[in-house]
């Protein structure tokens, strides 16, 4: 279904972080902002709920060091059990010293891959993924605001004017 | 905007008068650009370099590593020097990039990226020598612990130099995904200026689809600092577990406690030194010197002095602690490498590394730009000896002195080692002309409360920004092109056909005053005809002067005397 959105460009994150606030003031909903680099505020504006990804590279990590440890288990104390320099490997506690760099690095591997693989697909950008970004200049000096229209474009075009915008398009989006 | 604010006493890290759109233009150029002359020499040098050390390499596995100038007793020389002192160049750039990040160092952002670019470029080189050294690469998977056809022989996790294996690959592999994902709105800027389609398919592949959505750039940003967290406990374990190869053993000169300390502070050193040598040309050939100040060489310069003290002093502790020991054989070590056969080598690392970073103390030195990059080669030497005086002349002369000897390499071992260092320049060359050299999209969210213009409108009281006063048209999809009741509209359309079109979608717009005989009314005139950049202008030839004459009426003849299109070509180039 194709609906009707406006596309309102500001040139400045600070016109830009005042319009939001504005917009939202007027109750009206706030599809998207794109902008070339990170506003600092901006999503706390745009009332976007904080980004779990760093819950889950806690979980990654523990996960890294289970494998770890459940992997050198089996093979330094289970299968193959041996007399390394004097040091037997009898169990899996007294020989932990010398894992722990092993478990450090696998830790940090799986919370630091996972966590950037989780990133990139709930972001959806992988490889030959089209950008979806509606105006190239969005990552060059332009930050754009889109708003969908229902029967409200003379209002909403009025006091997108007066927060400050340098062009407003209306275009129907495929969606 | 309070936000923005940032102390009058700190000085700009982005200097003259740039906006958003600037930053822009200045990262992208070198990519856009066509290299010089200089590039070209340089990287055919460097080329021939990686050539010969890549024969070397073909020569060491087809014949053996007897062709290396090892013996019986020295098993370990340049192979491991070199790869330690690789490694620690690496670690500079995770420094740079995570533990900055962490302590919120705004100075980071210009030099980040080349400094991964740098960390990933010269692990690379240093993962080549244990792989080359287990002489039958084609098995270097035995390293990893997979189930095999040899009985259940698994790897020894009790050993240094497994550890090794794990650490330098998690290292590699976490720095790449981290320099990956800071590059991805810089290759979507990139991608979104690209003129040409087979750029902007390569570009358009390289970023994923980057769209920087407010979400987007929330993880981005959560993601930056978890990933900065991790790095920093990796780079410090990577270049202990590397220390480890040497400290667990029961060599007299190796089996020391304070060497991770010593190994972390030496890559940092180490690793300053190479940013330094690299981004004080890079900022002279990409033109970056207004991203890369001479306050960002003069901070580095300091993390080199404090690093090379810090080495200095485990260089006398370690000679403390063996004296201190009375283990005569640890205190022979110390006293062979100071005045044994090698003591050249002793005394070249103590001037290197110790001595020659003290010349930091003084401002005028540390912000001179030729002084930093001498030191900064001289650092890099004294380096490279350090690694050389651990390995080398602690094995020797070992327990038994009818085994001593001395070591000289072959002409294989200074191959590969040359080798190595084309290979690393030809990377870091390629990647200068291809990559967003600086981190845009960080630099200019640090614009404003950094740059040197916005600095000033703070000092002057005026804001930082204006709310724009004209209020357009709405643009409608599929707006039908704006008429020009123009009479001369045939020869504008003629003219327009072979000089081509202007996009304003997909095209910037150039700054036509920049052509000498353009002033700001004919570039006005030429706007409205249609011509916007310097590509239009250079395609022009006699015809289209009489043409453009015809339409505007002003100045018969201008045109071909100032040579419009040949001024544009070059602009064209350089923009």
């Amino acid at each position: 279904m194709a609906s009707k959105v406006i596309h309102a460009l500001y040139t400045d994150d600070d016109v830009l972080m005042h319009a939001v606030k504005k917009v939202r003031a007027e109750h009206h909903h706030i599809d998207e902002v794109y902008t070339p680099f990170p506003v600092h505020g901006l999503d706390k504006a745009l009332g976007l709920e904080d980004t779990r990804i760093a819950i889950t590279s806690f979980m990654y990590g523990c996960l890294g060091l289970i494998v770890a440890i459940v992997m050198m288990n089996y093979i330094m104390i289970d299968d193959w059990p041996q007399d390394i320099g004097g040091k037997p490997s009898f169990t899996y506690l007294e020989n932990m010293p010398a894992f722990v760099p092993i478990m450090f690095e696998l830790t940090v591997f799986f919370a630091a891959h996972l966590m950037v693989i989780t990133f990139y697909l709930r972001s959806r950008m992988w490889p030959f993924k089209k950008a979806e970004n509606p105006d190239v200049r969005t990552t060059d000096d332009h930050f754009l605001m889109e708003i969908g229209v229902h029967n409200n474009e003379k209002e909403l075009t009025a006091l997108l004017w007066d927060t400050g915008a340098v062009e407003i398009n209306v275009t129907e989006k495929e969606s | 905007m309070a936000s923005h604010y940032e102390a009058p006493i700190r000085k700009p890290l982005v200097l003259g008068d740039k906006g958003y759109h600037d930053v822009t233009v200045d990262i992208a150029a070198p990519v856009e650009g066509k290299a010089n002359k200089h590039w070209w020499i340089v990287f055919t040098i460097a080329l021939v370099a990686f050539l010969w050390g890549l024969g070397c390499i073909i020569y060491t596995i087809s014949t053996g590593i007897g062709v290396w100038g090892l013996n019986k007793t020295v098993n370990w020389a340049w192979d491991i020097t070199n790869f330690v002192w690789w490694v620690g160049i690496g670690h500079a750039g995770t420094l740079i990039s995570a533990v900055l990040l962490l302590f919120r160092q705004k100075w980071r952002m210009a030099i980040n990226r080349s400094a991964e670019a740098m960390t990933i470029f010269s692990v690379i080189q240093a993962g080549l020598f244990p792989i080359i050294h287990m002489g039958r690469p084609w098995l270097a998977y035995w390293v990893l612990p997979i189930p095999n056809q040899f009985g259940s022989l698994w790897v020894n996790f009790n050993s240094p130099l497994l550890w090794d294996v794990f650490a330098i690959s998690t290292y590699l592999s976490v720095s790449l995904v981290f320099w990956w994902t800071g590059l991805l709105p810089d290759f979507a800027m990139i991608r979104d200026r690209a003129v040409k389609p087979f750029q902007k398919k390569i570009y358009s592949l390289l970023s994923f689809g980057w769209t920087g959505r407010a979400k987007d750039w929330q993880r981005f940003e959560e993601v930056s600092l978890v990933l900065a967290g991790l790095a920093t406990p990796l780079v410090l374990s990577v270049h202990t577990i590397v220390s480890f190869d040497f400290a667990t053993s029961v060599i007299p000169g190796w089996h020391t406690t304070i060497f991770p300390p010593y190994f972390v502070a030496g890559a940092i050193f180490s690793g300053f030194a190479m940013v330094n040598t690299l981004l004080i040309i890079m900022r002279k050939v990409c033109s970056l010197e207004a991203y890369i100040t001479v306050q960002h060489i003069e901070l580095m310069n300091i993390v080199i002095m404090i690093t090379g003290s810090i080495v200095g002093c485990a260089y006398i502790t370690e000679l403390f602690i063996a004296w201190y020991s009375g283990v005569e054989y640890e205190q022979y070590a110390f006293l062979n490498r100071a005045t044994g056969p090698y003591w050249w080598a002793y005394w070249s690392m103590m001037t290197c590394n110790v001595f020659s970073p003290q010349f930091m103390w003084f401002k005028k030195l540390r912000t001179s730009i030729m002084f930093s990059f001498f030191i900064s080669i001289v650092v890099n030497i004294g380096m490279w000896f350090e690694r050389f005086v651990i390995i080398v002349t602690s094995l020797h002369r070992d327990y038994l002195p009818s085994s001593w000897t001395m070591f000289s390499p072959t002409f294989v071992d200074i191959g590969i080692f040359i080798g190595t260092i084309g290979f690393f320049f030809v990377l870091f060359l390629l990647y200068s002309r291809t990559f967003p050299v600086i981190a845009q999209a960080e630099v200019k969210s640090i614009l404003k409360a950094s740059g040197e213009k916005y600095k000033k409108l703070r000092d002057a009281g005026k804001p930082l920004y204006e709310m724009p006063a004209v209020k357009g048209e709405v643009k409608k999809e599929k707006a039908p092109k704006v008429e020009k009741d123009n009479p001369d509209e045939k020869k504008v359309s003629s003219l327009l056909d072979t000089i081509g079109v202007f996009n304003a979608d997909t095209e910037t717009a150039d700054d036509l005053k920049k052509v000498k005989g353009i002033g700001p009314q004919m570039e006005q005139t030429l706007n409205q005809i249609g011509i916007f950049t310097f590509a239009q202008v250079s395609k022009m030839t006699e015809k289209e002067y009489d043409l453009l004459d015809s339409i505007t009426g002003s100045f018969p003849g201008r045109a071909q005397r100032d040579d419009w299109a040949g001024q544009a070509k070059k602009l064209n180039v350089k923009k």
